[in-house]
Parts: C-alpha cells; sequence; structure tokens
C-alpha cells in the first residue's frame, strides 16, 4: 500500500515537473522572443514562400522550422505568438481570479445576505451557455486582445467564485476561525490573514487551469480571426493559415499546434500535479 | 414527488431561464456603441431615413415598451432581417438547425459508445494494466479540447491517411434529393446509401472531435460506478450462480451503474452542442454555429440575436429532456 502511494506520487512529481519545465522555458522564450527569434516574425519574402523545416530536401538554412505562404519564419512566429498567448493567460488568469476570489471569500465566510446576492448572481451567470455569453459579448465588444480579455474575466468568474466560497465556508467553521475571533481579531482581518492562507492551494490549482482555458480561448478567437490583427503572429491565426494550405506545407499547421497542444496539455497537468499534492488524502 | 409536479415545475424554470436570457440578450443588444439603424441602412440614408426606420422599428419609445414590442416580434417568429444577407433571420436559422442537430446527435451516440466501451473494459480488466492505460488515455481526452482534437484528427485522418472530409458537410457535386435540410435522416429514409456514406465521411471527424472530451467523462464516471456495484451483495450472488464476470457487468451492474452517468451526459451534452460552434468553422461544416462566427464578424447583430436564442432554446430543452428522462427512469422517483 505503501509502495503504491509513493509509487502514485513519483509519476505525479515527474508530470508536475514536465509542465512545469515547458511552461517556463516557454516562458523565457516569449520574454526573450525579441532578442533570440532568429528571424523578423512579420518580414514577408515570396521568393522564399513555404520553405520546408531544416532537415527537409529544399529549405534555406536559418529557417529552423520552415515558412508559411508569404514567406514568414514559422519558428519566430510562433516564439512572438507566445507573446500573446501567455499575455493573454496571465492577466485574463489573473484578474479572473482577484474577481472571482474575491468574491467567493466573501460570501463563503461572511455568509448572510452578502452570500445570498453574490450566490444568486453566481446561479444567473452559470444558467447562461458560455457559448452563447462569448458569442454576444465579442459581437458587442469587437475584436481585438481587450475584448477576449474582458470576455474571459466576465465569463469565467464563477469558476473561482463557486470553489473558493465553497471552501472558505468549509474553513469558517474551524476552530482556528473561532479561536482567531475569540483573541479579538475583526471579520475581515481573519478572513484575510486565518481563512485566506488555508484557501490559497485551491485558488492556485484553479489559476493555473484557468490560464489553460485563456490560452485556448485566444487561439481559438484568433483562428476565427477575431483577436489582434492577421499580420500578427498568433498560435491561433497560424493554425488558421496552417489549415488553408495543409496539403502543400504541412509544417506551417503542425509546428503551432504542437506547441499550442503542450501548452494547454502543461497547463492543465500543472493544475492536476497541484491539486494532487496539496490534496490532503493523497499526501 | 409525483412525474406530474416534477413535468410542472421544470417547465415554469425553463421558462424563467428563457426569459432572463431574452432580457439578457435584449440588454446586450441595445448597448451595442453605435446606433443599430444606422448599420442597418446602407452608406448615405438621410435623417429622414433614419427617424422613419426607428420609428417602424419602435426605438423611439421608453425601453420598456420597445422590449414588449421585442418580445411579441420574437413569440411571433419575427426575428428581425439579417444585415448581411437582406433574408429573415428566423429562415436562415431554421436552414442549418438541421445540420447542427445531426452533427450533434451523432457526436453524443459517438462518446456514448467509446465512453461505454472504455468503462466497460476498464471495469472487466480492473486493477491490471489495461485500466492503467485506459486512465491515461482519458486524462488525456479530458485535458485536451475538442478544438485541438479537431485539428489532430485533421492531421491524422485528413492528411496523413486521407480517409475521411475535412471540409464541408456533403460533396458538392453530388445532386441532392432531399426535401429537408436533414440530409443524414433523409438519405436513410430514401434508401440513398451512396449519399449516407459521403454524408458520414463529411460528418465523422468533426462529430469525432466532438465526442472525445464527452467520451472520457462518460467513461471516467461509468467506470467508477460501475466498479462501486461489482462490490454489491446482488452482483456477488450473480457471481456465486456461476455467471462469467463480462455477463455479470453487463447484465447486472450496468443497469444500475448507468443513471447517475445518465444526468452528467446532459449537462455535458448542451457543452456538446456549445462546441459546434467553433468545431464547425474548423470543418467548415455549414451549420448554426459557423453562421454563428460570421455573424460576429460581420456584427450582424439580428442573426446573432436570432442565433444565440435558438441555441438558448435548444440547451434548455435538452435540460428539460434530459430531467424528465431521469424522473422516468430513477425507480425511487417512479415508485414514489
Amino acid at each position: 500500500m505503501l509502495d503504491g502511494r509513493s509509487q502514485v506520487r513519483r509519476r505525479a512529481g515527474l508530470r508536475l515537473w514536465l509542465s512545469a519545465g515547458w511552461l517556463g522555458a516557454l516562458a523565457l522564450a516569449a520574454l526573450l522572443a525579441p532578442w533570440i527569434a532568429p528571424k523578423d516574425p512579420l518580414a514577408q519574402d515570396l521568393f522564399l514562400g513555404r520553405l520546408p523545416p531544416v532537415w527537409m530536401a529544399g529549405s534555406e538554412p536559418g529557417y529552423w522550422l520552415g515558412t508559411d505562404s508569404l514567406g514568414r519564419d514559422v519558428l519566430s512566429r510562433i516564439l512572438h505568438g507566445a507573446r500573446v498567448a501567455l499575455l493573454v493567460a496571465l492577466v485574463a488568469g489573473t484578474i479572473t481570479c482577484l474577481i472571482g476570489a474575491t468574491l467567493g471569500l466573501l460570501a463563503g465566510f461572511l455568509r448572510g445576505w452578502v452570500d445570498m446576492v453574490i450566490s444568486r448572481l453566481i446561479d444567473i451567470w452559470m444558467a447562461f451557455p458560455p457559448v452563447l455569453f462569448s458569442i454576444l459579448l465579442i459581437a458587442v465588444l469587437g475584436p481585438g486582445l481587450m475584448s477576449i480579455i474582458i470576455a474571459i474575466v466576465v465569463i469565467d468568474w464563477t469558476r473561482f467564485a463557486r470553489v473558493v466560497r465553497a471552501e472558505a465556508m468549509a474553513q469558517g467553521a474551524m476552530d482556528y476561525v473561532a479561536s482567531a475571533r475569540v483573541a479579538g481579531r475583526g471579520r475581515l482581518g481573519t478572513m484575510v490573514r486565518e481563512v485566506l492562507p488555508n484557501v490559497l492551494p485551491t485558488i492556485v490549482v484553479l489559476l493555473t487551469l484557468e490560464m489553460g482555458i485563456a490560452v485556448i480561448v485566444e487561439a481559438i478567437l484568433s483562428f476565427v480571426n477575431l483577436s489582434i490583427s492577421t499580420d500578427d503572429p498568433t498560435w491561433g491565426g497560424m493554425i488558421s493559415e496552417g489549415r488553408t494550405s495543409i496539403h502543400q506545407a504541412w509544417w506551417v499547421l503542425v509546428f503551432p499546434l504542437v506547441t499550442l497542444f503542450l501548452t494547454v496539455l502543461s497547463f492543465s497537468q500543472l493544475g492536476e500535479g497541484l491539486k494532487d499534492r496539496f490534496d490532503p488524502v493523497l499526501r | 414527488m409525483p412525474i406530474l409536479r416534477i413535468l410542472l415545475l421544470r417547465l415554469l424554470t425553463t421558462i424563467v431561464t428563457l426569459a432572463g436570457v431574452a432580457v439578457i440578450v435584449f440588454v446586450v443588444i441595445r448597448i451595442v456603441p453605435g446606433n443599430p439603424i444606422a448599420m442597418m441602412l446602407p452608406p448615405g440614408a438621410t435623417e429622414e431615413d433614419i427617424a422613419r426606420l426607428t420609428a417602424l422599428y419602435g426605438l423611439d419609445k421608453s425601453i420598456p415598451e420597445q422590449f414588449a414590442i421585442w418580445v411579441a416580434g420574437v413569440l411571433q417568429g419575427d426575428f428581425g432581417t439579417s444585415i448581411t444577407t437582406r433574408q429573415p433571420v428566423l429562415d436562415l436559422v431554421l436552414g442549418r438547425l438541421p445540420a447542427t442537430l445531426e452533427l450533434s446527435i451523432m457526436a453524443l451516440v459517438m462518446a456514448m459508445i467509446l465512453g461505454g466501451a472504455a468503462a466497460l473494459t476498464g471495469t472487466r480488466f480492473r486493477g491490471g494494466r489495461t485500466e492503467g492505460a485506459i486512465d491515461v488515455a482519458n486524462g488525456m481526452a479530458l485535458s485536451v479540447p475538442d478544438f485541438l482534437w479537431g485539428l489532430i484528427l485533421i492531421l491524422l485522418f485528413g492528411v496523413l491517411m486521407p480517409v475521411f472530409h475535412i471540409s464541408g458537410r456533403v460533396t458538392p457535386s453530388l445532386d441532392l434529393p432531399f426535401a429537408t435540410n436533414f440530409y443524414l435522416f433523409e438519405s436513410l429514409i430514401r434508401l440513398r446509401f451512396d449519399l449516407w456514406a459521403d454524408i458520414v465521411a463529411h460528418m465523422f471527424m468533426p462529430a469525432l472531435a466532438l465526442a472525445i472530451p464527452l467520451a472520457a467523462i462518460i467513461g471516467q464516471l461509468l467506470k467508477q460506478s460501475l466498479k462501486e456495484t461489482m462490490n454489491l451483495d446482488y452482483v456477488t450472488l450473480a457471481r456465486t450462480k456461476g455467471y462469467g464476470e463480462t455477463r455479470v457487468i453487463l447484465r447486472e451492474a450496468l443497469r444500475n451503474a448507468a443513471l447517475p452517468t445518465l444526468t452528467l451526459v446532459g449537462v455535458q451534452f448542451t457543452f456538446l452542442i456549445g462546441g459546434t460552434v467553433i468545431i464547425e468553422r474548423l470543418f467548415s461544416y455549414e451549420g448554426l454555429g459557423n453562421m454563428a462566427i460570421d455573424a460576429v464578424i460581420n456584427r450582424d447583430l439580428p442573426l446573432i440575436q436570432g442565433i444565440v436564442l435558438l441555441f438558448a432554446a435548444i440547451f434548455t430543452a435538452v435540460n428539460l429532456i434530459v430531467d424528465l428522462l431521469y424522473a422516468v427512469l430513477n425507480p425511487r422517483l417512479r415508485h414514489a
């Protein structure tokens, strides 16, 4: 039994490190993209259109992963696309988390009418299908990065609010909260100093998963041309271009797709791995 | 609780939900920056034209009055006119609905078959390597969304091994003798198996992409409840009668384990229908979702409004059907 558990932990540990490693490397590459990208991601050269990756016949040195139909370097565009993807993940994830977790914490800890109002709000929100919500929002806000971030925050705050509320409620019933109150700490002080640290692991897990969602949402919206302008490199935009030239130049689709796949998988595996690690049953 | 009361209660909540959606849609469409009338007129329209159309659509009245006019129109099937195509929204939307319904239902069937097979195999060979492999596959299927599965399928079965079509609903050069837009269904009824095969070859990949995440959820939950059921006394009794393991799972355990999965499938099915929006786009499948994205790109607000309302009606209808099925199938409710 003990043996089995340590095996589960080791495998979970590997999963955690692999996904954290990929995301760390990607974040670094995104930060350094202007310096490490071999070419200008926007530079077109029609004479160098649809070059295959370097290990194939007909390639040009310097274009490691080949070029798209306009002769733009695929690797450089992937690196610059990572900036957009991770920016949306970071900004949208953080704002969603701040709003959702705050509302959830207030509702779960303060209870009473605050809880009533916030819970009703969550119920109403959850009854409205997210896809319809995003269609409406993007239609009204118009395309662009800002609209994507707003849409993610407006739609997904309930994910945090619902879970954090339940967690805060469970923590609020525990003895340590009562003793903090007896020791003379105010309600809000108890909430921030005592309850919040105990809810934090859950929030971190949710935030990781939310970032993965944000990356895929950005990719989908840039795929359908509702993100930033089509010239600017985004993974979704590259995939959309690669989809049309799939029989002539598979690399234009495959490399951004693999990058997106690994990133989305890493965020979700990191989230699940952290959940296992924080979960007292497994620990 | 008798079934009739459940039915009435559910109908009531359905109406409330739909009313809520209608209010949200109305409010969101009204806060759009820019004058909706100006967007409906060709450039160069005079002030007089704008005033006339504003009065025609009742936009010079108070907001509650506007809402009343709008609701009355919607209830009579008047969803307005599409800005881009100048056709009635209702006709456009209803014309595309069959394609999306067929795709969603095919995906649902695929998900149930795949998920069911995974759960049954995992239970039959539980504790071994087969179960471990199924768990890993389930985890993968869950953590990657349908959009990415669609792209992976395009690469695998559209390019590497081109066995299925990667775009459209039917080969354009084919002559379609159909009276309705339910191509898949009608080709079967007319016994046109050549057309049916062509339509299936187009639908297979988008349906599978939609089905994979749902199949994983079904597989996980059904396996879990199957394993719990396998430890119950009546299953042990069946075993002592000398029935084989496979037969015990299929004949005895499955019936009792299926109910919680069914409820979940209902909720998840609405997510699957939501997924058709992007999957239809990916596979250039001419359904509602594909039209929705075009409408958003063109900012065709009357069309967006019609599509959103129709989707909302489908979602509530699915939820209603699932609740009723649950009430009919659950013995505790049936005999109460």
